[in-house]
């Protein structure tokens, strides 16, 4: 137990925007008034502030990153692998913080949050919010703890999205971003797959347009859910986890009930996911995801888009990842060296599919490491 | 740091060469940049910017971990991600025989730099010829431990045959320094035939003035 005791970290809240001078502005038009960011932080932030790292989380992610909040937790933070005292993103040299996105559901303002204009939960009258809209209620924690610059952003998939956008909306104040397993636009692929588990959601009808009672079955989130853990695999990673293994019978049952081990995975996944995650929150985040082209605002030219961007750049793809395939993380790398930025680029050899950002510990993390300590010095002068 | 990059370096006296070749406070693309020292020496040095491109993942990792700027890339593709004359210099460091087309990464590297240095194992030197002309089989040497086989070295040239290539492509040889065992007067006066090494400064003929 003694490691469970070691790393205990608390999840904190800043509160904002009360008044309508101090509320967010989103990009639909609309405001976000008391809005709560939920975040963790670890390790301490040296007196010249210079080890600042943003960790930011994937659609299903939340604010606790490693660690655990109580010695009895079963597990730790989802990332536990990678940040902690003398991992790969060391909690003894850098202060990370993270915070669960506006429209989520673990903690920060989203869907499930009471609207203090009717006193009731949003649910389904919650604003459609974008990743910038998440940044910019970001930039206001990082002002909240007094945080000068970031010597780090990291993010894989969704994450990795909220760096790139950072990294173009507050270029002064990063010296470097970590985009994992992500894209500068969403893909027509992706955003099909996100309108399909919507679908399931919104047709589902214990659902009851947003307003469902909890407790009750959530069949449309479950099979969205599973759809999207589909992508998250790969063709590889299945045969080896599953392959055509029966699960609960000795033979085929001739009926529609799960036979293989793949479909018992799914139906688990599933069900578990909608144990601690809310169908409009989904809703919500995968339409920020579908929303993200930051090469919009320039008429499509992705290195235009970039410009404003100074920091050093370590962009990372998987080469089995086919929800956000390599090719994208080319086209990102491709035009920041058009516009001369300093980035680094591996398309990392893993058959994990997406979910690598993940799984591939130890090389990505050596990678992480090794930038950040690189970062580190370069900003002490060594 | 510089003096340990330079122990890093010590085996290749090439690598010596092109750093006292490039000028400081320049823009350098380090074609096939291995662990990524030589940049980081010149980054150190001469202040230059360096970017790598490699196509090893150990060798990414370790680039990553000296400091320097890689971006992981097959030479035998082209240098699409580089506008025309977008680097003051571009290193090809005995990768040259390794890629599938020469030519093509040649014409590629005077495009994208207003200048380059290229080394490569000389294949005319002595000691191939006489494993040949004696042996009858293909030469194993220090510089070429492989078999044939096995060898990465696909497209192995001669100091000749490179200035031939150049000639071909319209390639300006700004400079020729043929590298011998102690500096040997002979590799310097009969370099196709004594010199184990050759370093080339060149840029593409009459869209850069050459010095």
């Amino acid at each position: 137990m003694s490691e469970n005791t070691d790393n205990l970290v608390e999840a904190r809240d800043f509160l904002f925007g009360k008044s309508e001078e101090d509320a967010l502005e989103l990009d639909c038009g609309k405001k976000l008034y008391s809005v709560n960011i939920r975040y963790e932080t670890y390790g301490e932030l040296l007196p010249d502030g210079s080890n600042a790292v943003l960790i930011l989380h994937a659609l299903s992610g939340d604010a606790h990153v490693c660690g655990r909040h109580s010695p009895d937790d079963r597990k730790p933070g989802w990332w536990d692998e990678m940040v902690g005292p003398g991992k790969s993103i060391d909690t003894s040299k850098y202060f990370v913080v993270c915070s669960n996105v506006i429209g989520g559901c673990s903690g920060s303002t989203g869907p499930r949050s009471i609207n203090p204009k009717t006193g009731k939960r949003y649910n389904m009258d919650f604003p459609v919010i974008t990743i910038a809209d998440m940044v910019r209620a970001q930039k206001r924690l990082m002002e909240h703890l007094k945080i000068k610059k970031w010597l780090s952003l990291v993010g894989g998939s969704m994450g990795g999205m909220q760096a790139l956008e950072w990294a173009i909306t507050y270029p002064e104040l990063m010296e470097s971003v970590i985009p994992i397993a992500t894209t500068a636009r969403l893909s027509p692929q992706a955003i099909a797959f996100d309108w399909v588990g919507r679908e399931a959601i919104l047709t589902d009808a214990n659902w009851q347009n947003g307003n469902y009672s909890e407790g009750g079955e959530q069949k449309g989130l479950s099979t969205a859910r599973m759809l999207a853990h589909i992508t998250y695999l790969s063709d590889e990673s299945m045969h080896h986890k599953f392959g055509r293994e029966l699960q609960d019978t000795a033979s085929y049952s001739f009926d529609f009930k799960h036979n293989f081990a793949v479909e018992s995975y799914l139906e688990y996944q599933g069900r578990r996911f909608t144990e601690r995650f809310d169908a409009n929150s989904y809703l919500y985040i995968t339409r920020a995801n579908d929303y993200f082209d930051i090469s919009a605002k320039a008429g499509g030219d992705l290195a235009k888009a970039l410009e404003p961007a100074k920091c050093r750049f370590l962009v990372v793809s998987f080469s089995s990842d086919w929800l956000f395939p390599a090719a994208q993380s080319v086209d990102l790398v491709k035009a920041l060296l058009k516009n001369r930025a300093e980035v680094s680029y591996c398309d990392i050899n893993s058959s994990y599919g997406h979910d690598a950002f993940l799984l591939e510990v130890n090389t990505l993390g050596k990678m992480i490491s090794d930038f950040l300590r690189n970062r580190l010095e370069a900003v002490h002068g060594r | 740091m510089v003096d340990k990059l330079k122990k890093q370096l010590a085996s290749r006296p090439d690598i010596l060469v092109m750093s006292e070749i490039i000028p400081p406070d320049c823009r350098v693309l380090d074609l096939g940049c291995g662990n990524g020292a030589f940049l980081k020496l010149l980054e150190q040095e001469k202040n230059v910017r360096g970017l790598g491109i490699e196509l090893s993942q150990g060798k990414i990792m370790e680039s990553i971990n000296t400091g320097i700027s890689v971006v992981h890339g097959n030479l035998n593709n082209d240098l699409d991600f580089a506008d025309d004359f977008s680097f003051d210099y571009v290193v090809v460091s005995n990768t040259l025989q390794e890629v599938e087309r020469p030519d093509h990464l040649l014409r590629e590297v005077v495009r994208v730099g207003k200048k380059a240095v290229v080394s490569f194992i000389n294949f005319g030197h002595i000691k191939t010829r006489a494993q040949l002309l004696l042996k009858g089989a293909m030469p194993e040497t220090d510089n070429l431990p492989h078999h044939w086989y096995n060898t990465p070295n696909i497209h192995l040239a001669t100091i000749r045959d490179f200035r031939e290539l150049c000639r071909l492509l319209d390639i300006a040889i700004i400079k020729e320094i043929p590298l011998g065992g102690n500096g040997s007067l002979l590799a310097k006066t009969f370099p196709n035939l004594f010199a184990a090494n050759c370093v080339f400064e060149i840029s593409s003929n009459g869209t850069q003035a050459t010095e």
